[in-house]
Parts: structure tokens; sequence; C-alpha cells
């Protein structure tokens, strides 16, 4: 094994080999392993290390929010002082319906936003309800908010590793 | 159509599954159902598009690689022709137009952080536009979730 902070060959195969997904029969790991020619405690031992190096964030279900009816996406974004950016970011990514919370930087004049949250509903009314839930838990941090809806999807394959 | 236990699948395996010997058993047993059941279902939510994917989902900065989301001003009579331009970089991963001035917003994947410099100015060379970089400065991640 390599250092804990790097990942190396193998595991760059055993992630490449697991990126579209496990597969599903009894022993999915077992697959892997064979499919790769490797130990399957070797496979299972790197997707420990993985996981608590943050590599693999977890592992499970991921829903199509489109075809669960989400058929609303919004990206919220927000001006917030620098200094309130931190506690800000936690309450509001802690919500349980916020997907994906982050601090980006602004782009002056043209762009002041440097909070986005990402917030799924069926329609546009339950995306501005849980924004308005929002707005409430920024109070006087947030100068001012947009919600910019997603009217197509150009492309989505996804983050995979191409070399 | 889902029914309950389709739900309670969804809800309760968004992270977590185990790695063992026989994880969809051991998460069978969580849910109360057979391994065999488990698999059956999880193949019928895949099939038909509920599920996108069963498995890891990976960090791509973790990995070493770059990362961002970028948006451009794009003119809607040459939205379709950008976009066009815009896809055909293998590293952006998703382009979605949004409803704003700011009207195409994509995601950069990079095997190396320095990529993503080269891949955001060979788009701003092909199509003549500005490209703004917005690399997340830090993430407030609680644990994504979905309830059905």
């Amino acid at each position: 094994m390599t250092d804990r902070k790097t990942i190396d060959e193998t595991d760059r195969l055993i992630i490449k080999a697991s990126q579209a997904g496990l597969a599903l029969d009894p022993r999915p790991y077992h697959v892997l392993a064979e499919v790769l020619d490797l130990d399957v405690d070797d496979v299972m031992a790197r997707f420990f290390r993985l996981l608590d190096m943050g590599v693999i964030r977890r592992i499970g279900a991921v829903p199509n929010h489109y075809r669960l009816g989400y058929h609303a996406n919004g990206m919220s974004v927000w001006d917030v002082d620098d200094q309130d950016m931190s506690d800000a970011g936690n309450a509001v990514g802690a919500l349980d319906f916020v997907s994906h919370c982050y601090h980006r930087s602004r782009h002056l004049p043209d762009w002041p936003y440097n909070l986005f949250a990402m917030v799924h509903g069926l329609d546009r009314a339950e995306v501005e309800d849980k924004v308005a839930v929002i707005e409430d838990l920024l109070g006087p941090r947030a100068k001012a908010h947009e919600i910019l809806y997603s009217t197509r999807i150009l492309k989505k394959t996804g983050l995979r590793l191409v070399a | 159509m889902m029914d309950g236990l389709d739900r309670k699948i969804i809800n309760q395996l968004q992270g977590g599954f185990p790695v063992c010997e026989r994880p969809y058993a051991e998460a069978a047993l969580m849910l109360g159902i057979s391994e065999n059941n488990l698999i059956e279902r999880l193949d019928a939510l895949l099939a038909n598009g509920v599920l996108s994917r069963f498995g890891p989902m990976f960090h791509a900065e973790q990995m070493g690689g770059g990362l961002t989301l970028a948006a451009i001003t794009v003119p809607d009579e040459r939205f379709d022709d950008v976009a066009e331009m815009v896809n055909s970089h293998v590293e952006v991963a998703h382009n979605y137009a949004r409803d704003h001035k700011l009207n195409m917003w994509f995601v950069v994947a990079t095997e190396t952080p320095e990529r993503i410099f080269e891949v955001i100015s060979d788009i701003e060379a092909e199509t003549g536009l500005d490209v703004i970089n917005m690399p997340k400065q830090e993430e407030y991640y609680i644990g994504l979730r979905l309830d059905v």
C-alpha cells in the first residue's frame, strides 16, 4: 500500500471498474476482484481505505431526482458576508432538503454570490418554499439571493476517470 | 410504479452500503427482506431509471484531480452551438441551461488541478466568450439524502 494521502494504480483500476456501479451479485466485491484479477481481501481493504480518505463519499443508491418527480431544480445563490460564511454554510448545509452546499468565489461586479445551495422540488413553488426557509435561517447574514432554475440538461455523464 | 418497499430501500440505502462478503444480505437484513428480494428490487429501480446508479460515489478532488463549476453568458442565437462546443470536452461532466443572464452552467472535472485552466481557456478560445470559473472554497456537506 502507498501512503494514506494518495491513490495508486490499483485504486484507480478499482475506481474505474466500479464507477458505473457495483454488480448486482450476492458477492459484488468478489466480482470486482475477479474482473481485476485481485485478491478480494485487498479489494475490500482498499474500499475501507478509500472511504476513510474521503475518495469514496459513500456507497449506495443514487436516485434520479427527475425520475422521482422532482422536476424543479433550483440553484439558490446567496451574497453572504465573508466573516459569516462558515456559520451560514454549516447551517444551510445541515438542512435536509439541501443536496449540495458550497462556498464559491464572487466575480464582481457581475456575480456577487458566494454561497450556493442546491434545492430540488416537485415544482417551483416547492423550491421557493424551501428557499424561504434558507432566507429565514440566514436572516441579515445574506444581503441578496436569486434562484437559478435549470431549464435543460445539456450534458450529464457524471464524473469519470478518463485515463 | 414505486411501492413502499422501494421507497424504504431508496431512503435507507443512499449511503452506508457495507463492504463485506455478502453486503446485499447485510443490507437486506436491516430492511427486513431477503438478499434476493433486495437485488431484484435494485435491478428494477435501475432498469426503470428511478436510480441512476448503485455503488460508490467518488470525490474528484480527493483523487488528486481538479473540479470546478463554470458559467458563460451565451447569446440566445448561439446557445446550441456553444453547448456543442462545451460538451465536446470530455472533461465537462454536467452542463445545464439555467434561466439567468449567465445561462450555461457546467462542471469541469480533470485528472490534474492544472488541467482545469487549460480546458477553460480552450473553451474561451473556441467560443470567444468569457468563462467565469467558480471553484469551491469550501463544501458544507452533511449527508446527501433525498426522502421519497
